[in-house]
């Protein structure tokens, strides 16, 4: 004889009791801390407790930078032809479809005009999750004309970079950007108007070999993953492991290769600060 | 861009991954010859490995495209697998069909007889005076830059050097320049710049320089002033394109008026070793890369990226080297003498329009 005796045949199993808690809570990569998600949207993105910085989109890059998330976007209808019809495992023009379904841009970069603290800014803002922010001729194109749209009407630029570097999947198409870029950037630099270069996590390659290392200033993100060369590319060479902070922000600034580290909260007001003494 | 795959290292990239190359020891210098010497001789095991896999995975495919296919009622996912299915058979087909012509070329690019720029520096130049050290941290050797004559005339030269015998390639870093030898190219196109004389650069690079020591030191700022001061210098400049045109190393001392190509050469963003171990995982694949990366002089001239192709002796400019410097001399010639002719304001801007006009390979959508 059974000691128990379930009171109803049925569970009641809709689901509808149970506390969701998914998506509410991250972990912080770097100090394994639980965190409130809307305690790090509240902080930038930020962790609370570590400062390490998490990766964030274009967009949400224009809104904290922008006055009242007031900006208006330009030359964002560029797409790639696939010029080299390159095809790995997968296809270029399936890769790009893809990219551009999963972040409704159509290459990897925004360009902005707007105010950062009252004055006309143009900020170009590169998005690391569209192929790994990688630069073909669409976003050599992009940011040229942020370049020369800086030029013409004298108006300040920013450009925030994160990306891999060049695309490989555009070639050498790609590599000429780097001049492209570079070319356009000395002209802004004759015509004195200020540029300075945020670089975030991650910035390398031939994003670094060319405009994220051409500001009057260079800033960067603390903890950011900078340089030219990838990490597990120059571990394999030297056979070695490398030493840890190796191309990160802090040791770009100790090498004398970045004007300032500065935290997220403090970026805004500093390049306000930088643009009061470069602008008249 | 970074290889994930160790194997990079152990079989066939012995060169190049990630941007750059990987540096060998003189040890496994000569190891890979052996190999390479071997694999000539056998027949290449490796690739027809890769070959037969690939036909494997074509036949596996085919077994389960009928299965799918021939199942009743349809639906959107298997219709979509079946799409996927297509598509990678598509993909290994090409693989399969792939000429090697390009890889030829690549061959005869890093042929270890290939003229070099000293070589070819002796043959064309005379009193040769080299200028060393960036001023700043040391000399490269991977960089050669001095004061010449060419034809009568005062011209700077500069180039990259990978050295012939062992101990040269030890001591000039098998020519992998270092952030001083950008620094230091940057600072002779200066001098030629404040007297007034024309630039000549040669590049046969396999790549930037994968050390810890470039990233301390910055390379990609070098590389990236080199680009940017190179586009408003103010004195003709002539680049060839000789051997290898590895990626930013080329490009930092090839933001030229006039960008010439030997017809042997390649010009690339990534090694095709690289972009194998990245993109199909899979080093060996290497041929399919190359022949997908576009990298010959001739896929260069048709996307417009440089001037002129220069031709080469019969069978690579290895088999008559003076011949070939010749061939090298004579339309570094012409390309100087008109430039000469075009007031440097005119100069400057054309130079600016090329490159801004240059690989716009985009549309515009509505």
């Amino acid at each position: 004889m059974a000691w128990f005796k379930r009171q109803s045949g049925e569970l009641d199993a809709t689901g509808e009791k149970k506390v969701r808690t998914e998506g509410l809570w991250v972990k912080c990569e770097n100090c394994r801390q639980i965190i409130w998600k809307k305690d790090l949207e509240d902080n930038l993105q930020v962790c609370p407790k570590c400062e390490k910085h998490f990766r964030i989109d274009a967009r949400a890059r224009l809104a904290q930078l922008l006055d009242d998330d007031q900006y208006e976007t330009f030359d964002g209808n560029l797409v790639s032809t696939d010029p080299l019809q390159f095809t790995d495992l997968k296809s270029y023009s399936s890769r790009l479809a893809q990219a551009q379904a999963e972040t409704g841009l159509t290459d990897a970069v925004i360009n902005a005009r707007g105010k950062l603290n009252g004055r006309p800014v143009i900020v170009s803002a590169m998005e690391y999750s569209f192929i790994g922010g990688s630069m073909g001729a669409v976003v050599g194109e992009v940011i040229t004309r942020a370049i020369e749209e800086a030029g013409r009407t004298k108006t300040p630029l920013v450009i925030v970079s994160a990306s891999g570097g060049a695309r490989m999947m555009e070639g050498v198409i790609s590599l000429m950007q780097l001049a492209k870029i570079s070319a356009a950037l000395a002209r802004l630099d004759e015509a004195r108007v200020p540029y300075i270069s945020v670089l975030t996590d991650p910035t390398t390659g031939g994003v670094t070999a060319s405009f994220a290392m051409l500001g009057d200033l260079n800033l960067a993100e603390p903890g950011a993953l900078i340089g030219f060369a990838g990490p597990r590319v120059i571990e394999q060479t030297i056979r070695q492991k490398l030493p840890q902070g190796f191309q990160r922000s802090e040791f770009l600034l100790e090498h004398g290769m970045l004007d300032a580290v500065v935290s997220r909260k403090d970026l805004k007001p500093y390049i306000a600060r930088a643009l009061d003494f470069m602008a008249a | 861009m970074r290889a994930s795959s160790s194997r990079g290292l152990s079989t066939a990239a012995k060169a190049p991954v990630g941007d750059s190359m990987l540096a060998l020891s003189g040890a496994e210098f000569l190891l890979s010859m052996v190999e390479a010497r071997w694999a000539a001789r056998n027949g290449d095991t490796r690739k027809m490995d890769s070959q037969l896999k690939t036909q494997q995975e074509l036949e596996k495919i085919a077994e389960q495209l009928a299965k799918l296919e021939a199942l009743p009622g349809q639906n959107e996912d298997t219709r979509g697998q079946i799409q996927q299915l297509h598509e990678r058979v598509h993909a290994l087909e090409s693989q399969l069909a792939v000429p090697s012509a390009t890889w030829l070329k690549i061959e005869l690019a890093r042929h270890p007889q290939r003229p070099h720029t000293l070589e070819y520096i002796e043959r064309i130049f005379t009193d040769w005076s080299e200028i060393h050290g960036d001023r700043g941290f040391g000399d490269d050797p991977a960089m050669v830059c001095g004061m010449a004559r060419f034809r009568g005339e005062e011209v700077m030269v500069l180039g990259t050097e990978k050295g012939r015998d062992t101990k040269q390639r030890v001591f000039r870093n098998f020519g992998l320049p270092n952030p001083e030898g950008y620094r230091k190219a940057l600072r002779v196109m200066k001098i030629a710049e404040k007297f007034s004389r024309p630039v000549i650069s040669l590049v046969d690079v396999t790549g930037a320089n994968p050390g810890v020591g470039a990233e301390e030191r910055g390379q990609a700022e070098a590389i990236a002033r080199n680009l940017r001061d190179m586009s408003r210098l103010q004195v003709p400049i002539v680049t060839a394109i000789t051997g290898e045109g590895g990626s930013g190393g080329a490009l930092a001392i090839a933001v030229a008026d006039r960008v010439l190509m030997m017809e042997n050469a390649m010009y690339s963003v990534i090694s095709p070793e690289a972009c194998a171990a990245i993109m199909w995982r899979d080093s060996s694949k290497k041929e399919f890369a190359a022949e997908a990366l576009h990298i010959t002089a001739s896929d260069l001239d048709r996307f417009g990226c440089i001037d002129e192709i220069i031709r080469e002796p019969e069978g690579g400019a290895h088999t008559d080297p003076a011949a070939a410097a010749e061939l090298l001399a004579e339309s570094l010639h012409k390309n100087l003498v008109q430039l000469k002719t075009i007031p440097i304001p005119q100069l400057l801007a054309a130079r600016y329009d090329k490159f801004r006009r240059m690989a716009q390979f985009f549309q515009t959508e509505p």
